[in-house]
């Protein structure tokens, strides 16, 4: 059977699918649902507004949202993402996605004052103090993004400015950000030991003004061991970790700095401390997958999203207390709720069923190029993201032959050289890359720009060499 | 009938010379590329002997028949004289030949064979001339139109036509063939095959033998009426019909006057031996000139290679330039300097089918128009040897990959003043990274210093002459490495 629905359509009719079973299920329950209407375009099902998954957090006894709202990503009014560009954010949009997430039930809400150029603490603190202040949890950072904030004057000037931003006056979630990444255990120290901010902060934890405290963290693994083994002096709360379903066994293929999160979340488990998810969705990359991996996903749940097994799978996970979406759109907000709304756990057959996926995926390994060009310009004049995202449409459209013969190769490979000039200019090409390395300390995603560029380049130099 | 076996053969011959110039993407050769290597003059520069056997054999049989049906040039010709005789009927007249001029032309083009002045040759082949009109005039064409349907098909996401660049390979080039295009068709529009039985030294030999040939257009003296129409419609104006007389040397056997005859008086058939009366030569000062004739709006056409678009977000790219090279650089396969300037009859093949730009017609004045090597477009890729398989003068003989891999057709210089690794200090090694024999090395630029920047430095016994160094070169407009030719290739 030929399924040719569009994704928005056939999210409404797994909203649907979900709606009605629920309600069936509830006794009882006055059900605001939609009755299915026979108009394709009218029956939606509106997403429950009473069926959000919660989880218990151990030590306060709190109800979090399984869906957390990370707000990173605020929309600006020119209609991206605050975290690209230079736009201003959409202050009205920010309220309208705030409100429709709340009254779905999610509670919690994660931002920093270094996300979308130090201007979401605010953006979220004007949305949320609409709200009663019992309805939600905020969670923000210490953020490490610039040595001037290192001192201890400067870090509790930007602590205190979190209240400030955020309108409130205890922080239920309070994170030291991104320990692990840029200098390791050295810059570990010098950021939150030596200034005495670390003690500072368990200090105001005891005085009620954080709620819980914790730590985010990305990179040097030795970092995450050492604050997991000062756990009884510290005693975190939570801990935020990448989870996803490569990650899961794949990280270090992904990002060779990173841990697998089959270890990291084990670590928290076997004592106790709850996870709470970044990246379920790789930036992106579990949503936006290659055609082979979407036929395979589709084969097996043919009326769900590619997005949504990566949410189900992060939060079948049960000591994860929440698990967060950067959400830009209302869509992307709508799409979540629907997979939390209520949570329908994987089966351990189905968590196989995604390894085996990852390990798949694993052997045409795109570049995680997000586009955000802040490498460019190339002082050689290099098309450096045209490059990357051209590669991995090619892997994604199944167009980087592994053999050198044969049909296949051969529509593979003019695809690949044909589509390569068409979409970056010859002098433009990953051929003229010298190497000099001033793109990668630009890069967000720590891609060696250069390397994949030789990459790249070697392989066009294959397909080149090898005609059919 | 005659007339229309060879009008049909004509047009297959012309559009399969002219595919061969066309096609880019090297399909057509395996099919047409015989084509090419029956043309007289490249056939015997080549030393073929199968094809010149063959051809004076057909000559011998059947007289010119080779002007009329395979050479391109002759081809071209007839196709303008048809569009005169369209304007004017019945428009040729007898005339005496100029055998004065023709054999002194056939002599200037034996002595430049023999010294090697590979420019004159070139400009006197009738089917190299055909070339550089083709690859200077239509292939420019067939190519915008590939690349109009290069863009709907990138619209509708295929992947069957690619765009690919025009550019100006030489102005002289352009210019010649604007010329001689010019000249011809202001020629045969007005007398025929005044060219061919003028200038063209492969006429001349092939009219020398024809006078021999076996079957000839022969008048049945007893039936023509001495009307005079054969002459009027002889585009080779060898008809003398009042002598009922016909210079063999100049008939191309196109059948024109054997079905003009009212009186069936003519026919092409087995003429019987006999001794040929050769008309008292008389000057005719109205048709030559050909060589004067000028036609300077052809070079107007101008072909202007695609500007990239610059967005804002690149820097923006300097063309390179074309270094000074002491020695120019010639493909694989041809040997050397010398080998390609004797045999090349400068056709452009090569040219048209090179798909690296690498490829280019001489300014040169000994090798004009003849082939030779520049990389600032590109360089000659190992897996390419498509000019050595279309060659059909033998002047770039064939080779195959492994061949060429092994052909030192020049050596990598380094520029110390022009490297970005000293002049922008920045780490480098592109010309390294891409040698496909491991002829560059990146070295310390202060031995005594381990971290000092590194530099590349070239194994002259190893390098090939490839130009991926030059062409991939960071620096702009000028390369920090560039190729200079050698006079004689090595197998290394």
């Amino acid at each position: 059977m030929k399924q040719n629905i569009s994704r928005r359509d056939f999210l409404r009719r797994l909203g649907l699918g979900t709606a009605a079973l629920t309600g069936a299920a509830l006794v009882g329950c006055d059900s605001k649902k939609n009755p299915v209407t026979g108009e394709p375009t009218v029956a939606l099902g509106e997403i429950p507004t009473d069926q959000m998954t919660y989880r218990t957090n151990p030590k306060t006894g709190e109800k979090v949202s399984l869906l957390g709202y990370g707000c990173m990503r605020w929309p600006t009014l020119g209609g991206g993402s605050a975290r690209d560009g230079a736009d201003e954010i959409d202050q009205q949009m920010v309220n309208r996605l705030v409100d429709t997430a709340i009254a779905h039930g999610v509670n919690y809400f994660d931002t920093s004052p270094a996300y979308c150029k130090g201007l979401s603490e605010r953006a979220t603190g004007i949305a949320l103090s609409r709200h009663p202040r019992d309805s939600y949890f905020v969670a923000t950072k210490l953020s490490n993004f610039a040595q001037s904030t290192w001192s201890r004057e400067a870090s509790m000037a930007m602590y205190r400015n979190s209240f400030k931003e955020l309108q409130v006056d205890h922080i239920d979630y309070m994170l030291l950000h991104a320990v692990g990444m840029g200098g390791g255990m050295d810059e570990f120290e010098k950021r939150y030991i030596d200034n005495g901010m670390l003690d500072f902060l368990v200090a105001e934890r005891e005085a009620g003004r954080i709620g819980n405290l914790g730590f985010s963290y990305h990179g040097d693994v030795k970092v995450f061991d050492y604050l997991l083994s000062q756990h009884d002096k510290y005693k975190w709360d939570f801990v935020q970790i990448q989870l996803n379903w490569v990650d899961w066994k794949h990280a270090k293929e992904v990002n060779p700095r990173n841990t697998d999160a089959e270890y990291l979340y084990g670590e928290l488990a076997s004592r106790g401390i709850p996870a709470i998810i970044m990246e379920p969705l790789l930036g992106g990359r579990l949503s936006k997958v290659p055609d082979h991996i979407v036929e395979r996903l589709k084969e097996a749940e043919p009326q769900r999203s590619v997005a949504s097994w990566a949410f189900r799978y992060a939060g079948t996970h049960p000591d994860v207390l929440t698990v967060l979406s950067g959400m830009t759109y209302m869509e992307h907000l709508e799409d979540n709720l629907r997979s939390f709304c209520p949570l329908k756990p994987l089966t351990a057959e189905e968590m196989e069923f995604l390894y085996a996926t990852a390990d798949l995926m694993m052997e045409y390994p795109t570049i995680p190029c997000n586009d955000c060009k802040y490498c460019m310009p190339c002082p050689y004049g290099l098309d450096i993201p045209a490059i990357l995202l051209h590669y991995n449409k090619c892997v994604n459209e199944g167009n980087v032959p592994e053999t050198s013969e044969g049909e296949e190769y051969r529509r593979a490979r003019q695809a690949f050289l044909v589509g390569y000039d068409r979409s970056v200019p010859k002098l433009r090409q990953a051929s003229h890359c010298i190497g000099c390395n001033q793109c990668a300390p630009h890069c967000p995603q720590q891609i060696d720009i250069p390397r994949q560029l030789r990459r790249i380049d070697r392989f066009v130099e294959k397909l080149k060499q090898n005609p059919a | 009938m005659l007339r229309n076996i060879r009008r049909a053969l004509a047009v297959f011959s012309i559009i399969a010379v002219t595919a061969l110039f066309l096609d880019f993407t090297g399909t057509v050769h395996a099919w047409l590329g015989w084509m090419a290597k029956i043309q007289f003059l490249p056939a015997l520069l080549a030393l073929n002997v199968g094809v010149i056997a063959a051809l004076v054999v057909l000559t011998l049989l059947f007289g010119r028949l080779y002007c009329s049906v395979i050479c391109p040039l002759g081809i071209m010709q007839d196709g303008f004289a048809w569009f005169g005789k369209k304007a004017k009927r019945n428009r040729y007249r007898y005339s005496p030949a100029k055998n004065v001029l023709r054999y002194s032309m056939l002599g200037v083009m034996v002595v430049a064979i023999v010294l090697g002045i590979g420019s004159l040759v070139a400009l006197l082949a009738p089917y190299s001339a055909y070339g550089r009109i083709a690859g200077s005039f239509l292939s420019p064409l067939w190519m915008w139109g590939n690349n109009l349907l290069a863009k709907w098909a990138e619209h509708r996401g295929s992947y069957d036509f690619y765009t690919v660049d025009v550019w100006l390979k030489g102005w002289v080039t352009l210019i010649v063939a604007g010329i001689t295009l010019v000249a011809l068709a202001v020629l045969a529009w007005r007398n025929g095959r005044t060219y061919c039985n003028t200038i063209c030294p492969v006429g001349t030999v092939l009219g020398f033998l024809s006078r021999f040939s076996l079957f000839k257009i022969v008048i049945d003296t007893s039936r023509c009426n001495g009307c005079g129409l054969c002459a009027r419609n002889c585009k080779s104006a060898c008809i003398d019909s009042k002598a009922h007389a016909v210079d063999y040397s100049r008939c191309v056997a196109c059948m024109d006057c054997v079905g003009k005859c009212h009186q069936d008086a003519i026919s092409f058939r087995l003429a019987k031996f006999r001794k040929e009366k050769t008309p008292a030569p008389a000057p005719d000062p109205s048709r030559r000139n050909f060589v004067a004739a000028a036609a300077g709006v052809a070079g107007a056409m101008a072909l202007k290679a695609e500007e990239k678009v610059v967005d804002g977000g690149l820097a923006v790219i300097e063309e390179k330039k074309i270094p000074l090279r002491r020695t120019r650089i010639v493909p694989p396969g041809a040997r050397g300097l010398r080998h390609l300037s004797s045999h090349c009859t400068a056709c452009q093949l090569c040219v048209s089918v090179c798909p690296n730009e690498v490829l280019r017609p001489s300014t040169d004045l000994l090798t004009l128009m003849q082939p030779e090597s520049s990389y600032e477009r590109g360089y000659c890729r190992p897996e390419c040897t498509r000019c050595s398989d279309v060659c059909p003068a033998g002047a770039i003989l064939p080779i195959d990959r492994a061949d060429k891999s092994s052909i030192q057709i020049g050596h990598a210089v380094w520029i110390r003043e022009n490297c970005v690794v000293l002049t922008d200090g920045v780490s480098c090694g592109n010309c390294a990274r891409h040698c496909s024999v491991g002829a560059i090395r990146m070295v310390k630029s202060d031995p005594s210093n381990p971290g000092s920047p590194r530099i590349p430095v070239v194994n002259e016994e190893r390098c090939i002459g490839c130009g991926a160094c030059e062409n991939l070169c960071p620096a702009r407009p000028f390369s920090a490495i560039y190729v200079e030719g050698h006079e004689t290739h090595r197998i290394i």
